[in-house]
């Protein structure tokens, strides 16, 4: 996240790189830089990779306790169903949470493109739209659990409707990615007032709209499986 | 894809029309699969259809808003590659969720 000069603008510069497999087997085995991005981008990548893991055992965990048990599994669309006008709806504010969040995905995007054109203002503009979406996505979790909590008794550890080990996957996989999403915001909003501060427009690097791009995408895509897995299935 | 091109100093420069494409497109395969709920679809219909729309999205996702579809090989392999470890995971377990299941059924009923 420094602002000096990255090894890849000399790379840029440098005799043109073969494309494809040889390309491939080149970048490994040059014993120079591998990746030719700057280093930020790269180990915001190998994070998010990691991270992947982390998603990917859960959402097995889940699998796997969804398989073995032999109490049936409370149905996820009637337990997060929304009354309308005296009709329930089912899934409703998981729909509408799934539209806010990719609406962020969308501007986030649009903030990276902003901020590549050197548009600092309209990238920040678009960078607080992309954390205000964010939050309304914590809040209505935050009532989603408050709902599950008070009103249907589900608890970790057991619940009135069926299987125990629907409270405990929950709670867990809607809570380690709640908690991303947190994250996300604060670190959105901080890059966001470093953008309008003027902080990246003395080095000219706009790097790190991609890098927080990249994560926020990334909070998305893990909301694209925990939707289908565990909501839809 | 590789019609815009244009990675000046590792800088991911695209048309906002092709974001916009895509932001719609996401739209689109969400309503989908809200749909398959509202519509109470059931049974291998219903899995494939969740399945397919998901990885739709994550591929969208992943390709365009993550720029991975113009970064060099190397980079991708690095980070797409690792994944298919879990896919192992998931086939493993799969078949240990089955045993598991079938001896509570036997034993524990």
């Amino acid at each position: 996240m420094m602002s000096h000069a990255t090894p890849q603008t000399a790379a840029a510069s440098a005799p043109a790189l073969p494309p494809g497999l040889r390309g491939l087997v080149a970048d490994w085995s040059g014993d120079r830089q591998t990746f030719h991005v700057a280093w930020g981008k790269a180990m915001m990548w190998i994070f998010l990779l990691s991270d992947t893991f982390i998603f990917g055992s859960f959402l097995t965990g889940y699998m796997t306790v969804r398989g073995s048990t032999t109490v049936p599994w409370p149905n996820p669309s009637q337990v997060f169903a929304l009354q309308v006008g005296g009709v329930d709806v089912p899934l409703l504010l998981i729909a509408i949470m799934t539209f806010v969040l990719i609406s962020s995905s969308g501007t986030m995007a649009m903030a990276v493109n902003c901020a590549y054109r050197r548009d600092r203002v309209n990238a920040a503009r678009l960078m607080f739209v992309t954390a205000a979406l964010g939050a309304t996505f914590v809040g209505m979790q935050a009532y989603e659990w408050s709902k599950l909590i008070l009103e249907l008794d589900i608890r970790p550890w057991g619940n009135p409707l069926g299987a125990a080990q629907f409270g405990s996957s929950f709670f867990m996989i809607t809570g380690f990615h709640g908690l991303h999403v947190t994250g996300g915001v604060i670190f959105l909003v901080v890059v966001a007032i470093r953008l309008l501060r003027g902080r990246y427009e003395r080095g000219g690097n706009y790097q790190i709209v991609e890098i927080v791009g990249l994560y926020w995408h990334f909070v998305d895509l893990v909301w694209v499986f925990i939707f289908a897995l565990f909501y839809l299935w | 894809m590789s019609s815009s091109v244009s990675t000046t100093g590792g800088e991911q420069q695209h048309p906002i029309r092709l974001y916009l494409m895509v932001w719609a497109l996401l739209f689109v395969l969400s309503v989908l699969s809200y749909g398959v709920d509202y519509f109470h679809l059931q049974g291998l219909l219903r899995w494939t259809l969740i399945i397919a729309f998901m990885s739709l999205k994550a591929g969208l996702i992943v390709a365009v808003f993550m720029h991975m579809a113009w970064e060099r090989l190397a980079l991708i392999y690095a980070i797409l590659l690792p994944p298919v470890a879990l896919l192992v995971l998931v086939g493993l377990m799969a078949s240990e969720a089955g045993h598991t299941h079938l001896s509570r059924l036997l034993f524990f009923r």
